[in-house]
C-alpha cells in the first residue's frame, strides 16, 4: 500500500504541489430489512477507491477513481494537479494550513463481534421475531425491522509524512410500526426514527437496542396515535426526549459551529451561520444549564476516530460552556484563517469526496435532575418523543421540529398522548429557555447516519449524546 | 469512464455466471467533475470516476442483492455468487411475482460530447466571469458548476437489454451582499446552454433588490412561487404520494383521491421520462420503458407510478419508474412536467394584492405526508407584494402548508417552463401564483 501512496505523493511533489494527501478506502455494507412479514431487502455492497487532494499555486484540486493501480494513481494525481491549477485562476490569496504533526499509526476497530461474521440466518431470525411482535398488535398496517452493518478500512498518507491506517465497524438497527386510518397515518419508530440507532461497535450492540422488548409497545402507540387528539397550539413548556434533543443539538449547535459555514464556504448549499467569529466568547448561546461539546474520542460514537482526514488527532473541545459560545469545529485551513487551535473535524464521505468540516460527536452534558423530577416540576406542557420532521433556516436560527408522539403534562403528571406534535423557535432564545437537564442515567449517545452537506453531496455519520431537557415558553402546535 | 461495450460485457458476464431462476444486472457508470466557489474564489474543485454493479438473483421467490464497484471479471463473478448465496439463505417473499420481461425501448440521444469534454479550465473561466460581474456590486459569489457523464445498462434473464448514456451540466449560484442573497441556476444536457453572464445577471438583480430586508406580519397570504420553488414542492409531493408503495400502503393522499378533484383545474401534472426538454431517461432501473403518467389532469387526481413489484401486485404493468435496488421508497417519478399556463411574472405580480414572491425554498421536510403538509423556509430572494407591486424585500419566512391546499388555490400558471434538477432526474415547471400560502414564522435575515 505504501508503494501506491508514495507514488502519488512523489508525483504531486514533482509537479510542484505545496501539499498532497491520498486516501485509499475499502467499504463494506450489509442491510437486512423485513417489512410486514416479508423480506424487503437483503443486500451487501463493496466499494473501493482512492482520492487525491493537492495544493498547488495556492489552490486545491481533488480527483478520485475506483480503479487502484500504479498507472491510475499517476493519472489521477496528474488530474488533481490540473484541477488545482484551474482553481488558482479564481483566487484572492494562497491557501494556508495550520501545522499538524506527522504520524504513523495503525488503528483497529472497537469491536467484540465482527457483524460480518454473524450468520445471515441468525440476523433474519432475530428480525422475524421483532417483526412478528410488531404485527401481533391489531391495527398495525405496516411493520418494519432492520439491521445495518458497515466496515471501513482507510489508508491516509500525506506529504507531511503521515501514514495512517484506520479501521471502523458500525452496527445498527431499528423498527417501525405504521397504523393507517381514513385520511391519516401515524408512525412510531424505535429506538429512534431515520434508521434506528447505530454505533461504532460490533454485533454486541444489537441486543442492547432492545427491539424485541419494545416492539409491542411501539406498535400499540402507533395504533393509539390514530385516535389521539391533535397537538394543542400555543406557548408552553416542553420537555424533549433524548433522541429529539440529539437532533436539536445537531441542527442548532452542530451545524452553526462548523467553521467552514461560518466563513462562507458552504454558502452555495448548506448555508452560513449566525455564530460568527465576533460572537466567539461573547454570545450567550444558552442558559447556564447548557454545556455542549464535540468529542471525537467518545467510545462507540459515529463521529469518533483516531485521526481525521487531514491526519490531525481526534479532539474533545467545548462549543458552549455554561451557555457561552466558546468554540468551533475546524479544519487546518479554517483554524489557520481564524488563528485558533484546530479541533480536527475534517472528514470525507468515502474515497470520491474531498474532506470538509463535519460534526464529530456533539453532545449536551447531563444535568442533575431525574426526568421524573423535571416532569413533576412542570405545570403545563408537552413531553415530545422521537423526531418526525426537522427544518431550520440557512443561518441556523429559525427552526421547526415535529415528533412522532407527545404526552400532555398537567400539574406535574404525564397525561394523554397527542399526535402531529410540532414546536418552533429561534435558536438562542430556545437554548436560553433551557432550565433543566436530566442526569447521566438518562443520557444516550445516538448515531445519525444521514447528515448531508457539501457539493457534490456527502452523507456523514455523526454522534450526539443527550439526556432529556426542559425548555420554557415554546411555541407548539404549528400544523393547522 | 466505461464504454458502452464494457458496460454490456459486464452485464453479460453477470447473467452467464448466475445460477438463479431469474437474474438482473444494473450497471451505473458516472464521471462527475464539479467546480465549487465561495467568497468569490474557487475553494473546492473535484473529479470522481466511479461505476457500480447491482446484481439481483431470484430463486423460488427468494431474493438476494449484491453490489460492488470492483469490476474485474473475477470480482463480478464473486458479486454474482454473493447475491446467489443471499438468495439461497433468504426467506421467500410471497408478494414477489417475477422480474419484468424485456420490452421494446424508445431511443433517445441524451449525450452531448461537448459537455463530456468540458475541462476544469472552462468551468473556472465561467466562474471567473460570474465573480467579476458580481464584484462591482460589493457581492460575494458562491456556487457550483458541474459537468457529468452517466452511462446506465440494465439486463435480465427475461430479455431486458437496455443501455443509455447522458450528460448533465449544472451551474448554480448564491450571491451574498452584507444584507441579502440572490439565487439563480441553469441546467441542461448541453453545456453550451449554460451562460454564466445570464446566471450572474439574474442573481445579481435579486441580491441588489433584496438588500436591507424587513419583517412582515406572519399570516396566510397570496404567493408567487418561482420555478425553483415549484420544482422542489413537486419533488416532495412525489416523494410523499405519487409512487405506488405509499399508495398501496395507504400512506399517500392518492389512496383515497383518485378520480376526485383535489387541486385547481389549472393544474395538470404528469411524468414524462421521454421529454427531450428535460433530463430524459428512456427506461428505469429494471429496464422497463418509461410511460407517461398523469397525476393531476385539470385538477383531478389520476394515478401513481409503478415498478414491476408494485405493478404485479395489482395485476398491472410497470410504468417504468423503478429505482435502484434495494430501496424502501418504491417507484418514484423522476421527470415531472407541470403543464404551463399563459401568465407572465409581471401579470402575476400585478394580480397580487397582499402577498409574497418566493424565489426558492430551503430545508423542506414533510410534516404530515398523507395530508401533504410540508414545512420549510424561503431563501435567496423573498419580496413583499402590495397592490400589484413589489414594495420591499423580506426576511426569510417559514411556511407550514399543505401542498394540495396550496395547489387548490392556484390562480395563475406561468407560460414558461424551466428545467430544474430533481431528486435524480429533472422537472419542467413554470411559476405559480396561488391564492393562499400559509406562513408560520420568520427569521431575522
Amino acid at each position: 500500500m505504501r508503494e501506491l501512496t508514495d507514488l502519488c505523493l512523489n508525483k504531486a511533489q514533482k509537479a510542484g504541489c505545496a501539499y498532497a494527501d491520498i486516501r485509499i478506502i475499502k467499504r463494506e455494507r450489509q442491510e437486512i430489512s423485513l417489512k410486514s412479514g416479508n423480506v424487503e431487502a437483503i443486500s451487501v455492497s463493496d466499494d473501493l477507491g482512492f482520492g487525491v487532494r493537492v495544493l498547488k499555486n495556492g489552490a486545491w484540486g481533488f480527483a478520485s477513481s475506483r480503479i487502484i493501480s500504479p498507472q491510475k494513481i499517476e493519472e489521477i494525481t496528474s488530474k488533481a494537479v490540473e484541477i488545482a491549477e484551474a482553481s488558482a485562476r479564481v483566487k484572492d490569496k494562497d491557501v494556508e494550513l495550520a501545522p499538524v504533526e506527522p504520524v504513523v499509526a495503525k488503528i483497529q476497530a472497537n469491536c467484540q463481534i465482527d457483524p460480518f461474521t454473524v450468520p445471515l440466518e441468525e440476523k433474519l431470525q432475530f428480525l422475524a421475531r421483532v417483526d412478528d411482535r410488531l404485527r401481533s398488535v391489531k391495527g398495525v398496517a405496516v411493520s418494519k425491522a432492520f439491521l445495518t452493518f458497515f466496515k471501513e478500512f482507510k489508508v491516509f498518507a500525506s506529504t507531511d509524512g503521515s501514514f495512517i491506517e484506520q479501521e471502523k465497524i458500525e452496527s445498527g438497527g431499528g423498527m417501525e410500526a405504521i397504523a393507517v386510518g381514513e385520511g391519516d397515518f401515524q408512525i412510531r419508530s424505535f429506538p429512534n426514527s431515520m434508521g434506528g440507532n447505530t454505533a461504532a461497535y460490533g454485533y454486541e450492540f444489537i441486543p442492547r437496542l432492545k427491539l424485541e422488548e419494545n416492539a409491542e409497545r411501539i406498535a400499540q402507540e402507533a395504533v393509539a396515535l390514530l385516535k389521539a387528539k391533535p397537538c394543542p397550539s400555543g406557548e408552553m413548556d416542553i420537555i424533549l426526549d433524548s433522541s429529539q434533543l440529539a437532533l436539536q443539538i445537531h441542527e442548532s449547535c452542530g451545524h452553526p459551529t462548523e467553521l467552514d459555514r461560518v466563513l462562507g464556504t458552504e454558502a452555495s448549499y448548506a448555508g452560513t451561520s449566525f455564530m460568527t467569529p465576533d460572537l466567539l466568547g461573547k454570545l450567550q448561546y444558552g442558559s447556564k444549564y447548557v454545556n455542549i461539546y464535540a468529542d471525537a474520542t467518545a467510545p462507540g460514537g459515529l463521529g469518533s476516530f483516531a485521526y481525521d482526514d487531514e491526519g490531525a488527532p481526534a479532539q474533545c473541545v467545548d462549543l458552549v460552556k455554561e451557555g457561552l459560545f466558546v468554540g468551533y469545529l475546524t479544519s487546518r485551513e479554517t483554524a489557520h484563517a481564524l488563528g485558533i487551535p484546530n479541533s480536527a473535524c475534517m472528514r470525507a464521505d468515502g474515497w470520491g469526496r474531498m474532506p470538509i468540516i463535519r460534526m464529530t460527536n456533539i453532545s449536551l452534558k447531563p444535568g442533575d435532575a431525574t426526568l421524573e423530577e423535571i416532569i413533576a416540576d412542570t405545570k403545563k406542557g408537552l413531553y415530545l418523543i422521537t423526531n418526525r420532521s426537522w427544518s431550520i433556516d440557512d443561518k441556523r436560527l429559525n427552526f421547526q421540529f415535529g415528533t412522532e408522539m407527545a404526552y400532555e403534562i398537567k400539574n406535574g403528571k404525564l397525561g394523554a398522548i397527542v399526535k402531529n406534535a410540532t414546536y418552533t423557535g429561534m435558536t438562542p432564545q430556545f437554548w436560553n429557555s433551557c432550565d433543566a437537564v436530566a442526569n447521566k442515567d438518562y443520557w444516550t449517545l445516538w448515531g445519525l447516519t444521514n447528515c448531508g452537506k457539501g457539493q457534490p453531496s456527502q452523507v456523514m455519520h455523526v454522534g450526539h449524546g443527550a439526556s432529556p431537557a426542559r425548555f420554557r415558553k415554546v411555541q407548539v402546535g404549528v400544523m393547522k | 469512464m466505461m464504454t458502452k461495450e464494457q458496460v454490456l460485457e459486464i452485464l453479460k458476464t453477470v447473467l452467464e455466471a448466475s445460477d438463479g431462476e431469474q437474474t438482473e444486472a444494473v450497471l451505473v457508470s458516472e464521471n462527475e467533475e464539479l467546480t465549487r466557489f465561495a467568497n468569490s474564489v474557487i475553494h473546492q474543485n473535484t473529479m470522481q470516476e466511479d461505476a457500480s454493479l447491482i446484481v439481483r438473483v431470484i430463486k423460488d421467490k427468494k431474493i438476494g442483492i449484491a453490489s460492488s464497484n470492483i469490476l474485474s471479471k473475477e470480482e463480478v463473478v464473486k458479486t454474482v455468487k454473493h447475491a446467489s448465496k443471499i438468495a439461497s439463505l433468504s426467506p421467500r417473499n410471497q408478494e414477489f411475482i417475477s422480474l419484468p420481461a424485456g420490452k421494446p425501448l424508445p431511443q433517445i440521444d441524451g449525450f452531448v460530447e461537448k459537455t463530456a469534454r468540458t475541462t476544469p479550465e472552462e468551468r473556472a473561466e465561467a466562474v471567473r466571469k460570474l465573480v467579476e460581474m458580481a464584484k462591482p456590486h460589493g457581492i460575494k459569489a458562491s456556487g457550483a458548476f458541474s459537468t457529468s457523464v452517466l452511462r446506465l445498462g440494465v439486463a435480465n434473464t427475461l430479455g431486458v437489454q437496455a443501455f443509455y448514456q447522458t450528460t448533465v451540466a449544472s451551474f448554480s449560484t448564491v450571491l451574498l451582499s452584507p444584507t441579502s442573497a440572490g439565487y439563480a441556476d441553469r441546467e441542461s444536457r448541453n453545456v453550451s446552454d449554460i451562460n454564466a453572464e445570464e446566471i450572474a445577471e439574474e442573481a445579481i438583480k435579486r441580491t441588489v433588490d433584496g438588500r436591507n430586508p424587513r419583517q412582515t406580519e406572519v399570516k396566510e397570504m397570496e404567493a408567487i412561487l418561482l420555478p425553483y420553488a415549484v420544482s422542489e414542492m413537486f419533488d416532495y409531493l412525489a416523494y410523499m404520494g405519487l409512487g405506488a408503495t405509499s399508495f398501496q400502503e395507504g400512506r399517500s393522499f392518492m389512496s383515497e383521491a383518485r378520480g376526485k378533484k383535489v387541486v385547481s383545474e389549472k393544474i395538470t401534472l404528469y411524468d414524462d421520462g421521454l421529454d427531450i426538454r428535460g433530463f430524459p431517461l428512456p427506461f428505469d432501473f429494471e429496464g422497463q420503458p418509461k410511460k407517461k403518467v398523469y397525476f393531476f389532469e385539470e385538477g383531478i387526481a389520476r394515478d401513481v407510478v409503478y415498478d414491476s413489484f408494485t405493478a404485479f401486485k395489482e395485476g398491472k404493468e410497470s410504468t417504468g419508474h423503478a429505482l435502484p435496488q434495494p430501496n424502501s421508497i418504491g417507484p418514484l417519478p423522476l421527470n415531472l412536467v407541470l403543464k404551463p399556463g399563459n401568465a407572465t411574472l409581471e401579470e402575476m405580480i400585478k394580480s397580487t394584492k397582499d402577498g409574497v414572491l418566493i424565489t426558492r425554498f430551503w430545508y423542506v421536510r414533510p410534516v404530515h405526508p398523507k395530508l401533504t403538509v410540508i414545512t420549510g423556509m424561503t431563501r435567496d430572494g423573498t419580496f413583499k407584494i402590495e397592490n400589484g407591486k413589489i414594495v420591499y424585500p423580506l426576511c426569510n419566512m417559514r411556511f407550514t402548508t399543505s401542498i394540495l391546499e396550496t395547489l387548490a388555490g392556484t390562480e395563475l400558471v406561468g407560460k414558461e417552463l424551466k428545467l430544474e434538477k430533481g431528486f435524480f432526474g429533472g422537472n419542467l415547471v413554470p411559476a405559480l401564483k396561488v391564492k393562499s400560502f400559509r406562513f408560520t414564522g420568520q427569521t431575522t435575515f
